[in-house]
């Protein structure tokens, strides 16, 4: 599956919008980590525990996205935009949606 | 008394911990500019030339970025009077610059030259005493192409 934040692909033609397809998530932090993170933020400096946690949950909700363009018969997402939001202390909502295209190559003449 | 050397030994830990990892982490950050700087990084929605590019595909670079306990404390002093917050803005600009590089180090890796339609998405994690900002997540998203020859 391709997917791409722009509207147009260089070298490729649109042949069909298939519409919105979205995927969502809501994470929360183990509380181990947790832990370890209000000592962090003592010290000051990256949260790598964090950093993983979001990469993970993001991959997880464009997982979701792919699946539903799939389901419709699209093989690359456009217009890809990526929201979050906090939905309590500790946890959050990750969301990605884009427009389901089929996208066929140009021959360069 | 038991209080105050507590608050004490955090703002000294806070401060000791935080300028060192602040000044290591500029100086990795201005070295791997200093390496990634063929990569360009556009904020417009399109490439100028399509029939002379390649690919397209999503990169991404994320971070998660806190700030130390004496920070947020000078920030917190602050705040009663207003005015710029020096102590969070070295935050954010520290992870912004990171997230680019990641950004830029994927793109990298993919062989990719030129990343165009670059979007930035920031949130707090989590809040520090008081409601401060304890913590930022940075995210930066573009689509990465390479020219075609």
């Amino acid at each position: 599956m391709f997917i791409s934040n722009m509207e147009i692909i260089p070298q490729q033609k649109i042949n069909k919008h298939l519409g919105l397809v979205q995927g969502s998530t809501v994470r929360a932090k183990h509380v181990g980590k947790d832990i370890l993170a209000g000592f962090k933020n003592i010290l000051g400096g990256e949260l790598v525990a964090y950093t993983e946690l979001m990469t993970e949950a993001r991959e997880e909700a464009t997982e979701r996205m792919v699946q539903q363009a799939e389901s419709i018969g699209a093989n690359a997402v456009l217009n890809v935009r990526f929201a979050t939001s906090s939905v309590a202390q500790g946890a959050a909502e990750l969301f990605v949606y884009g427009t389901a295209v089929v996208l066929e190559s140009q021959s360069n003449t | 008394m038991w209080d105050l050397l507590i608050i004490l030994v955090l703002l000294t830990l806070g401060y000791g911990f935080g300028s060192y990892r602040e000044k290591k982490h500029y100086q990795s950050i201005y070295e791997r500019e200093a390496e990634l700087k063929d990569i360009m990084v556009f904020e417009s929605r399109f490439c100028p030339q399509p029939q002379q590019h390649l690919g397209g595909e999503l990169v991404h670079g994320n971070v998660v970025i806190s700030t130390d306990y004496f920070k947020m404390l000078v920030a917190g002093l602050r705040k009663l009077v207003g005015g710029r917050l020096k102590t969070y803005e070295s935050l954010f600009d520290r992870g912004r610059r990171e997230a680019i590089l990641r950004m830029k180090l994927s793109a990298q890796e993919l062989g990719f030259d030129q990343i165009f339609n670059v979007r930035f998405e920031t949130s707090s994690i989590s809040k520090g005493a008081r409601n401060n900002i304890g913590s930022v997540e940075v995210y930066v998203y573009g689509s990465a192409v390479k020219a075609s020859e």
